[in-house]
């Protein structure tokens, strides 16, 4: 058995072990299903009950892709603007902190004011909960160039745009894709919120309706396929990470000192 | 300030020419004055090392060349720059590497071919081979055949300041300006990269500016060593090295050698007790 194989399973017994604690605990203290329901059973309904949870579950990628898509076109660009302008770091930032600190729940009515109920307002909210560790992270990753590298280049009478090209840009990746992770679980919650406020579709409007009908193993259902989405989402934006950004993580395979 | 002096274009065999120039940093109360009255003129093909204690203004000269930075007061004549015609072509090392991460060593070496003019062209029309073998002639020279492939991290402190100097060389500066280059390196790798350093210069003749702090590293491979004072940072001697050239290791021992680095020392230890011998 190899070390990473010994690792793997090793970490997959502790997440199994995790769901069987639950599982058993709620048997030995008859934890009704209206309070805490088991896995298996939310397990369960997610089986017997996907066609009528799927249209929802659809809406939610939907609206969270959508989101997040917008999020990170945004963010990578107010992120380059604030990390190439003085001016813009000095005015953008405050803004955006401020902004950031405004609980989300609460712009949602606003949005639905504008907008109407439903797939818009989650589109925004998915978009601003991850806009802002794109930009935090892009405008670090631009203010992280070596001003030696930035001399080199200007020695070679290379335009700001060959520097940003060349030196900027890649040297960011490694932050925006470190951002990408976060951002992919918050546009989750930026649009479940969303849709828990104000929607007649999605994961979380099932959970609203259920929760009001003490339909208790539906709303877990609803919340394992919103874990297992936000699992999914990682794992992808990972395994880009490791094809574009490998450089980033060095490996000692070569030997040298 | 880049302008062409009042009295008329420099003589065209000058390629930097310095003149009362002026350096000072920070806010009318708290004035650092980095550079005092400098003047200095290098010509074409000169190999001039600047040697002083740190803070004593050698990197401001160097950056006042490269064009990074601007005197507060006086002329700064830079062959080609701030006038048509072919702009000076800059090659530029430092202390550090500072290769790119994410580029292997061959296209490392190549960025400056992606950027300066002439090659530029031919980087779009796609004459990536003929460029690449360049590189790998280059990367030869200094002892890096086969590496081109590698990425940074895979080479030592060493070879890595190689491909540094390579980057600096690739597309035949005819100004070379060297921020100790060899300063963080063992001290026979340093003796291997002078040799290279020397057999390059007497090949293509760029004109070199070389900021150090090791005066073997000067007397060996410079033509004229220029010995700074800190506080305010300002030339106080200026010599030619009369050396015959190729020089070897065997050349740093002989008594002339040492005796000339034995004087720029006494020269520096002086001016730093503040009895500045002038010239």
């Amino acid at each position: 058995m190899t070390p990473l194989l010994r690792r793997r399973l090793l970490s997959l017994a502790c997440i199994l072990g995790f769901f069987i604690a639950w599982e058993v605990l709620c048997l030995v203290f008859h934890v009704s299903s209206i309070v805490l329901p088991r896995p298996s059973q939310a397990l369960v309904t997610v089986w017997t009950r996907f066609p009528a949870i799927w249209p929802h579950a659809l809406q939610t990628i939907y609206t969270t892709l959508l989101g997040l898509g917008l999020g990170i076109v945004v963010g990578f660009l107010l992120g380059m603007l604030i990390g190439s302008s003085r001016l813009a770091y000095d005015t953008a930032y405050p803004m955006l902190v401020g902004f950031s600190s405004i609980p989300k729940v609460a712009v949602v009515p606003i949005f639905v004011m504008w907008f109407g109920a439903g797939t818009v307002p989650a589109v925004l909210t998915a978009m601003i909960m991850c806009i802002f560790p794109i930009v935090v992270n892009v405008a670090t990753g631009l203010a992280a160039t070596e001003p030696e590298l930035r001399d080199f280049m200007k020695t070679l009478q290379a335009s700001e745009l060959e520097i940003l090209w060349n030196i900027g840009l890649p040297r960011t990746m490694p932050y925006f894709f470190a951002s990408l992770k976060v951002a992919a679980t918050l546009a989750f919650v930026g649009s479940v919120t969303s849709e828990t406020v104000a929607s007649n579709r999605g994961i979380g409007n099932l959970m609203m309706i259920a929760s009001s009908s003490f339909d208790v193993p539906l709303v877990f259902a609803g919340l394992f396929i919103l874990a297992a989405l936000g699992i999914g989402l990682y794992v992808v934006f990972s395994l880009i990470e490791a094809r574009v950004t490998g450089w980033a993580v060095r490996r000692d395979e070569f030997g040298a000192d | 300030m880049t302008t062409i002096l009042e009295n008329g274009v420099p003589p065209a065999d000058r390629v930097i020419e310095l003149e009362n120039v002026r350096v000072a940093f920070g806010g009318p109360k708290n004035r650092v004055t980095a550079l005092a009255e400098t003047s200095l003129r290098i010509a074409r093909g000169e190999f001039v090392a600047l040697v002083g204690p740190s803070g004593c203004g050698k990197s401001t000269i160097l950056k006042l060349v490269a064009g990074t930075l601007d005197a507060t007061e006086g002329h700064v004549f830079v062959a080609g720059r701030g006038i048509g015609g072919s702009p000076v072509r800059i090659g530029m090392a430092f202390q550090n590497p500072t290769l790119l991460p994410w580029l292997n060593i061959r296209d490392n070496v190549m960025l400056p071919l992606k950027i300066v003019p002439p090659f530029r062209g031919g980087f779009a029309a796609k004459r990536r081979i003929e460029y690449s073998d360049r590189v790998e002639a280059l990367l030869g020279r200094v002892g890096l055949s086969g590496f081109g492939d590698k990425f940074p991290w895979q080479l030592s402190g060493g070879m890595q300041q190689r491909a540094s100097l390579c980057r600096a060389l690739i597309h035949d500066p005819t100004l070379l300006l060297l921020d100790e280059p060899f300063g963080a390196l063992d001290q026979f790798t340093r003796e291997e990269l002078w040799e290279i350093m020397q057999t390059l210069w007497i090949d293509r003749r760029p004109t070199v500016l070389l900021v150090t702090h090791d005066l073997k590293e000067a007397a060996y491979l410079a033509s004229r060593i220029c010995v700074m004072q800190a506080r305010p940072g300002r030339i106080i001697k200026d010599d030619a090295v009369p050396f015959a050239r190729p020089r070897t290791i065997g050349t740093a021992y002989e008594p002339d050698f040492v005796s000339l680095t034995q004087r720029l020392r006494e020269c520096i230890v002086a001016a730093r007790s503040g009895q500045a011998v002038l010239p």
